[in-house]
């Protein structure tokens, strides 16, 4: 049984085991590798995408659940709000060894796409999920922040 | 790594050389010879019948060995007639900035446009790109980067700005002297203009400038200078296109998972594959001599192959591996002393008219990385080809060809950069590159193999901080002053059954007791002892190394001798700092910024700590406050002294980030050992800091003309004394055995 996956705007069909994480699709089938393996139980966040606008960690979801729904990965941002979150990122060198960071940029593109003007504490709630090792959190605080205010100005 | 290797002696580069199975010099003939004796006295069959359509380099163009000349005066640069400057960076790029630096160095001396300078990493060569501080060793560590690159580099610059200068010279037949430089471009007076482009043909027929001469610091224009070198891997970081290992794209490229044994010391009985034959996309199930190595065409198939795999272990030899017990034989052992390693110059116990006895217990500690380890290995045509982050390159290339059994100029590292390493990637016994280049032989070199370790292969592989127990008895005499202190530990020497066990003098390792030995304090009756017990699993260095220990003693143990002595702990601290000017200096620095001494709001207190490691001072407050019983990180001061600051806001990243580490690290990190086997194997157990628990930072950099010092690790030492200081004040209880978790003082 294939199922048929929208991913960054594309349809592609997958042929494999429907119960194969969707990270493993996206990395190994569809060769999209920015989103990252961090620990396969939806603790630290490095794979999350997008589904239908909504943040999902890929490691823990089937691929079958996603058939019909668009999925959005690093690769496919595209928003305002992304592209916002990008600049800021950019802007006060938030990335350190860079490999949550994919992560942690569609955790703060959906939060902004919801509330464009997020409070330290909706930030805190939104990436919570999220970890870094290099521990880069006040940065990303801030470029939460910068990211809110180039998108109101 | 470690700076101890600053101490590099001919015999000791000799005996470190023997050690690895090299004799005289690493060059490749030399090596040749070795490995081919090791390779034909243990057989080694490798099969090279799979030839992949395009070569590696082509697979992965662009990632690496873009830059070409013309000018290349030097193995560091490279000027091409596009007008782009592409520096060579011989150090591992695993977050802590050092692309940015070495290319920082380099820009500044060249006088180039920084929009024009792009970065490569160096491939395995220990003649072209070793660490100067290691010897004849490729390899990043113990903050040692930029501090060993500072002249290399910016010479490296000079030289190709001044063959850039004399080619000028003589095409418009105008005076070197009178050439002026700026942002890749040459002018003259006279109105001739030129980028370094233009110029680069010209320039590459100069001869080498001869000690070019350098810039005085008053005429730098990048270093020292904030934020006008922005790091060169922010956008591939944040738009998914840096290429990590697990990135690799090959043609007919596998993954492989290895079933590690459950326990340290376990060894493979037998095991069934039958199952694991039957997941579709398994094509490997083989032996090898880390375990079972369980190859598929992709991650999840190998992973369920792994799953249905039966495999029997004899864990006999380990089932008595236990964290709580071997806590009670530290405390034991502390009890007792050890092998001295300080020389008491005065001895005036008699004196002490109040004395403090403590005991302190640390856990062993894992390195937990974004990233998981990996390594990607392609044996074809007679070679072997490697994709990581190979830290250590000259370990990793010795460690792979003798896996292999290749001589090492049949291998070819190619370093990407890492998700963290924190010390993990820089082992002696290239753990994860070994273990790629033996799925890749189990499967006759058939194709690409990427052995991913999951994230619980990870963290109970093993290669921990080790378990630390510290005894101390300090006094005080009528004065108030230290009259008495007796220190011993136990814990692991992490040098001892290494390629680096040379380093330990007289029975102790340095890497022991860093940070108590050569304590910045003026301490001169400090009777230190050591004990250093074996065990079967292995230790390594992690973020700042001994001083993960040492400075949580030393920093807490002041604190509880200024309270006895009715001294503010910042003033009692400075009358001991007296030979110490820059400890002293960080020290009032950070209490002066955080306002050290004024009234805090109730519930909340500062708590201070200083530490010297890797030859910078740093000292941090951290305000804290407590609820329920439970602490809160509000905010840390930081000053830093790491000599000439280069890239002043790479440094506050890392004060950043040395903070945000070692705070998880206090709060909740701990590997406890269970029959043997590592409890703790993901991050739901062995957590990490998240968002909310970040602390509001601010870090202070100390102006300096002395030579640039590291700032990878240094952030990390003070932290975790300067929170317990103030958690003592707040409520009086002083924390002894890490984590926090361990008192209560955190949720869980």
């Amino acid at each position: 049984m294939s199922v048929t996956l929208n991913i960054n705007g594309t349809r592609r069909e997958f042929d494999g085991d429907p119960d194969t994480p969707l990270l493993w699709v996206i990395r190994d089938d569809l060769g999209l590798t920015g989103t990252k393996y961090g620990c396969g139980i939806a603790q630290c966040g490095a794979c999350t995408v997008h589904v239908d606008g909504q943040t999902l960690r890929s490691c823990s979801a089937p691929v079958s659940a996603v058939a019909g729904r668009q999925v959005t990965t690093i690769e496919g941002l595209a928003s305002p709000a992304a592209k916002a979150v990008q600049k800021a990122w950019v802007a006060l060198d938030v990335v350190q060894c860079g490999y949550c960071q994919s992560g942690q940029i569609m955790s703060a593109t959906a939060l902004l796409e919801k509330k464009p003007k997020p409070s330290d504490t909706d930030i805190d709630h939104a990436m919570a999920g999220n970890i870094c090792r290099c521990a880069t959190y006040q940065r990303i605080r801030a470029a939460i922040h910068a990211a809110s205010a180039q998108l109101a100005g | 790594m470690h700076p101890l290797m600053n101490r590099f002696h001919t015999d000791e580069q000799r005996r470190l050389m023997a050690l690895l199975g090299v004799t005289d010099s690493i060059a490749p003939t030399i090596s040749r010879r070795v490995f081919l004796q090791s390779a034909g006295a243990t057989g080694l069959a490798i099969g090279f019948g799979w030839l992949a359509p395009t070569g590696a380099d082509a697979a992965l163009s662009g990632a690496e060995g873009a830059a070409t000349g013309p000018l290349a005066p030097n193995a560091f640069i490279r000027v091409g007639t596009d007008n782009l400057v592409t520096v060579i960076c011989k150090h591992h790029e695993m977050g802590q900035g050092n692309t940015t630096g070495l290319a920082t160095l380099v820009a500044d001396e060249l006088d180039a446009d920084w929009s024009l300078v792009r970065t490569e990493y160096a491939p395995s060569d220990p003649k072209l790109y070793n660490n100067l501080a290691f010897g004849p060793l490729q390899g990043t560590g113990g903050s040692t980067a930029i501090a060993n690159s500072f002249l290399q580099y910016r010479s490296a610059g000079a030289t190709a700005r001044g063959m850039l200068v004399m080619a000028a010279a003589e095409a418009w037949h105008v005076p070197a002297s009178e050439i002026r430089t700026s942002k890749n471009t040459l002018t003259h007076a006279s109105g001739r203009r030129a980028t370094y482009g233009e110029m680069a043909v010209a320039a590459s027929r100069q001869t080498p400038p001869d000690n070019p001469p350098l810039k005085s610091a008053a005429r730098f224009t990048f270093i020292g200078k904030d934020r006008s070198t922005p790091r060169v891997d922010s956008p591939s970081k944040c738009n998914g296109t840096a290429m990590y290992t697990g990135d690799v794209k090959l043609p007919g490229l596998l993954t492989s998972v290895i079933a590690w044994p459950p326990g340290f010391g376990a060894k493979l009985v037998s095991f069934d594959a039958t199952d694991a034959k039957n997941v579709k996309g398994v094509t490997d199930v083989v032996e090898v001599p880390e375990g079972v190595a369980v190859v598929a065409t992709g991650t999840w198939a190998a992973l369920q192959g792994r799953h249905a795999l039966r495999v029997q272990w004899d864990e006999s030899s380990s089932k008595d591996l236990d964290s709580d017990a071997l806590l009670a034989r530290y405390r034991a052992q502390a009890a007792q002393p050890g092998t001295p390693f300080t020389k008491p110059t005065t001895t005036s116990a008699a004196s002490a008219v109040k004395t403090i006895e403590a005991v302190y217990e640390f856990p062993f500690l894992a390195h937990a990385t974004m990233e998981p380890m990996n390594c990607v290995a392609w044996l074809h045509d007679g070679m072997l080809e490697t994709w990581s982050g190979h830290q250590f390159p000259t370990l990793d290339h010795m460690f792979a060809a003798k896996a292999a059994g290749l001589p090492m100029d049949k291998v070819k590292l190619h370093t990407l950069v890492s998700g963290g390493s924190f010390g993990r990637r820089a082992n002696g016994w290239s753990d994860f590159t070994v273990a790629a280049v033996n799925v890749a032989k189990a499967i006759g070199g058939r194709a690409p193999v990427r052995l991913q370790f999951s994230r619980e292969d990870d963290t109970g592989a093993g290669l921990y901080r080790p378990m630390y127990v510290h005894a101390v008895k300090a006094g005080l005499d009528a004065q108030g002053g230290i009259a008495l202190w007796q220190h011993t530990i136990v814990g692991q020497s992490i040098l001892a059954g290494g390629p680096l066990a040379d380093f330990i003098k007289d029975g102790i390792d340095p890497t022991s007791v860093e940070g108590v030995d050569k304590t910045v304090y003026d301490l001169p009756m400090l009777a230190g002892t050591l004990h250093s017990p074996t065990l079967a699993v292995r230790p390594l260095w992690w973020r700042s190394v001994g001083n993960t220990h040492t400075a949580y003693v030393m920093e807490t143990m002041m604190d509880e001798l200024a309270a006895a002595a009715s001294r503010d702990p910042l003033a009692f601290r400075l009358a001991l700092l007296g030979k110490s000017p820059r400890a002293a200096g960080v020290l009032k620095l950070a209490a002066d910024k955080a306002g050290w001494g004024k009234p805090r709001r109730a519930g909340v207190a500062q708590g201070i700590a200083v530490h010297k490691s890797f030859d910078s001072f740093v000292a941090q407050v951290a305000e804290v406050s407590m609820r329920n019983g439970k602490v809160k990180v509000e905010r840390v001061v930081c000053a830093v002294d790491c000599g000439v600051p280069v890239n002043p806001d790479v440094i506050r990243a890392q004060m950043e980030g040395c903070i945000g580490f070692a705070l998880g690290a206090l709060y909740y990190s701990e590997v406890e050992l269970k029959a043997g086997r590592a409890a703790q194997r993901n991050f739901d157990t062995y957590r990490s800091l998240r968002i909310h628990e970040m602390p509001r930072v601010e870090v202070h950099i100390v102006p300096s003309t002395e030579k640039p010092t590291g700032v990878g690790e240094p952030g990390v030492p003070p932290l975790a004394p300067a929170v317990a200081n103030a958690v003592a004040k707040l409520g009086g209880q002083r924390v002894r055995r890490l984590p926090f978790t361990r008192a209560g003082l955190v949720e869980t």
